[in-house]
């Protein structure tokens, strides 16, 4: 896309989301200027009100499907950007309201609305991967600001981003904290935790909760069983852990599921 | 002239608000009689995914409705949780309750100062959004981001992370701070009060459309015995719940007070009073009910700019914001010289059977939780209020009365000012916990 007259353009869209991820973009407060004069934000409703019409260079999706619409509307999207990069959980696992896929979604419905007629929804909350192909996948809930300028970095100099793909576990070594499992018997979800965040729980003490989803090879029902003999953690809790912000991560959602089987 | 007597204005999706909305105003012989702001951010079910949950994951599961104001819904759910399990009376140390308001602080200059610069200023400064803006006001641009980046310094360091921050836990921190990890806030603190002061100057300056409203405001008022040392009086992490009708009430009374509807053309349930009347919470009525709280320098700060309350006129909600932005680091500076570290980073809060109720103010207004908790400490009902459900109805109302003043306006720029009278109250569509997908007349 280097190689076209003119800057890049940019469109960045929200389907269920809480605004998080593409606020992290607004956040990149020392880039935020230098990228804006880089590429040309031509759809970006949560910053203007001006509205360029596709293709896109490069569309930024936040967010999960829920609704019939949304589930037609990435078709669109994805039929107007030559590259399409999806931010953080809701995008890539379906984030929190995919609690809803272990669950009734008409019993959901009918416990927050007292219309529930009104609402239209799907039984399920999806990754924008189960609907289109995506070309490359950034974690978290919420996003990394500097994860986020490195993908926008590489793609308009025409390289490869360097995002990792380890554990936190790596990430937490390399910063020298202490084991808050090892040493203070605290659950943490870092061994088969994506990298990408700095390892920023066990840095306050606290154990990882998985907010960057599973990392590319991961053997969780080690880490259950092991916080089971250990710890003593056990149903529920130990299918909760899993079942967050990435609970259809296929590695957490079959951890989960497991977990909830093995006690029926 | 029939262009002023029958006409639809249509806003399919509104810029510069967090989260999806639309807005549809009718007009017919030379009358509103339809004002709808339409919400079609898809539903997410968050009171009925925790169901079921365990009581200590509120904190983390609410902040994800809003990735603008997620320490709001990390405080108010910690406030209803802990009245329940400790009893209202009783407090985590001063040195937690420190922490939790200043944390607070961080999201208020974070979300204040975005919604001034980036997501309002434009509209009366005539820019489509802050990136055009930015080529003819660089230096304001860049002050606005700095004065963000102040904010979101405080929530890196006592919550580990901006949005959502990690280090919030029900009776208190995961890690409590040092002194010198606040202190090295101080120096970028000190400067962004005075920004904050100068910007407060800069948007009292602007334009205001005229539209005077008379709204009930609602927001919270603390106990001053309530406040941590360093704290001064001015609502954000708690108190009671008051009326500019005079309504003076607890917290856990307000299931009696308020309740919300559901309406079909809104995906957002709509708060009302239990009389039926509209209400407004937010900038406008914490700062007409609690100005006598402000600081004195601060209160001579907004007479000298010509804010004085009551606010009815809903375009001056800008010059609350700065003058709340400028409230935020002040306070800020005030609790870091008088932070006293916390021996624990946290108390024990041990599940309790029973309903608890919380709220506190978050940027854009009274954000109410309430959870039912089994004796084991399993979740068996939360209901959980946000502040643009409230607003919804006063939203709608300010749009008819502003539409049927100003109809001799050419279409595009009417338009333009509906959208610029919905963004006066920052609307949060996104946080609506309530928020569900609706077939949108597109016409």
């Amino acid at each position: 896309m280097n190689d076209r007259i003119g800057r890049p353009k940019v469109a960045v869209f929200k389907f269920a989301s809480c605004d998080g991820c593409q606020l992290s973009l607004l956040s990149a407060e020392d880039e935020l200027l230098a990228i804006a004069g880089e590429i040309e934000i031509a759809y970006f409703l949560e910053a203007t009100r001006d509205v360029v019409d596709g293709p896109y260079d490069l569309a930024l999706v936040e967010g999960s499907i829920t609704t019939p619409s949304d589930a037609e509307r990435i078709h669109e999207v994805r039929r107007q950007s030559t590259t399409l990069i999806t931010i953080g959980a809701c995008a890539t696992a379906g984030g929190i309201q995919a609690l809803r896929n272990f669950g009734d979604v008409d019993e959901f419905r009918s416990l927050v609305y007292a219309h529930p007629e009104f609402v239209e929804t799907l039984g399920d909350s999806t990754a924008i991967a189960e609907h289109v192909p995506v070309d490359l996948e950034l974690r978290g809930c919420p996003i990394e600001t500097g994860q986020l300028v490195e993908v926008i970095n590489a793609i308009l100099a025409g390289r490869k981003p360097v995002t990792p793909t380890s554990s936190v576990c790596t990430e937490c070594k390399l910063a020298g904290n202490v084991c808050v499992t090892v040493a203070h018997g605290t659950p943490c979800l870092g061994p088969v935790t994506q990298a990408g965040c700095g390892a920023r729980c066990p840095a306050f003490l606290r154990g990882c909760y998985g907010c960057f989803g599973p990392a590319e090879t991961t053997n969780t029902p080690s880490l259950a069983g092991w916080l089971t003999e250990h710890l003593g953690i056990d149903h529920p809790e130990l299918a909760h852990l899993f079942r967050t912000f990435n609970a259809d991560a296929p590695a957490f959602r079959s951890e989960s599921r497991r977990q909830e089987a093995a006690r029926r | 002239m029939s262009h002023t007597h029958d006409r639809t204005i249509s806003v399919e999706a509104l810029a510069r608000v967090e989260g999806e909305g639309a807005m549809h105003v009718e007009v017919t012989d030379g009358r509103v009689d339809n004002v709808q702001l339409r919400i079609y951010e898809p539903p997410r079910f968050f009171e009925a995914m925790l169901r079921g949950r365990c009581y200590l994951e509120p904190v983390d599961i609410t902040a994800r409705i809003c990735g603008i104001c997620p320490v709001a819904y990390q405080l108010s759910a910690t406030n209803a949780l802990e009245a329940l399990c400790l009893g209202s009376d009783h407090r985590p140390p001063a040195g937690i309750r420190q922490l939790r308001r200043l944390l607070y602080c961080g999201e208020w200059i974070e979300s204040h100062v975005l919604h001034i610069f980036l997501l309002h200023a434009p509209d009366f400064l005539g820019y489509a959004g802050a990136i055009e803006m930015a080529a003819d006001h660089r230096e304001l641009v860049e002050m606005a981001l700095r004065l963000r980046k102040a904010g979101n310094q405080i929530l890196e360091v006592i919550g580990g992370r901006a949005i959502h921050p990690i280090n919030v836990r029900l009776g208190g921190f995961h890690r409590a701070p040092t002194r010198a990890e606040l202190t090295s806030l101080v120096g970028e603190l000190e400067w962004g009060r005075e920004a904050a002061i100068e910007t407060t100057r800069l948007v009292a300056g602007f334009d205001f459309p005229a539209l005077e409203q008379e709204h009930t405001f609602v927001a919270l008022r603390p106990e001053p015995d309530t406040l941590p040392p360093g704290a001064t009086g001015y609502p954000i992490d708690g108190g009671r719940v008051v009326s500019s009708t005079g309504l003076d009430i607890a917290v856990e009374e307000w299931p009696e007070h308020f309740h919300e509807e559901h309406v079909a053309h809104s995906t957002a349930l709509h708060g009302r009073l239990r009389d039926g009347g509209n209400y407004l919470v937010g900038p406008a009525a914490r700062f007409s009910l609690n100005a006598d709280r402000l600081p004195d320098d601060l209160r001579a700060l907004a007479e000298e700019v010509g804010c004085t309350p009551p606010v009815t006129n809903p375009f001056r909600s800008i010059v609350v914001r700065a003058l709340e932005t400028v409230y935020a680091f002040d306070e800020a500076l005030r609790l870091i010289a008088a932070y006293e570290p916390p021996t624990r980073p946290a108390i024990d809060v041990p599940p309790t059977a029973g309903t608890g109720h919380g709220a506190t103010e978050a940027p854009r207004g009274i954000l109410y939780h309430r959870y039912t908790l089994a004796a084991d400490g399993r979740i068996t009902d939360a209901t959980i209020v946000p502040p643009t459900s409230q607003n919804q109805p006063a939203i709608e109302e300010d749009l008819a009365g502003f539409v049927q003043a100003h109809l001799d306006l050419p279409d595009d720029e009417l338009q333009w000012q509906c959208e610029q009278a919905i963004r006066n109250y920052d609307p949060c569509i996104s946080c609506s916990t309530h928020f569900l997908d609706l077939t949108v007349d597109r016409r």
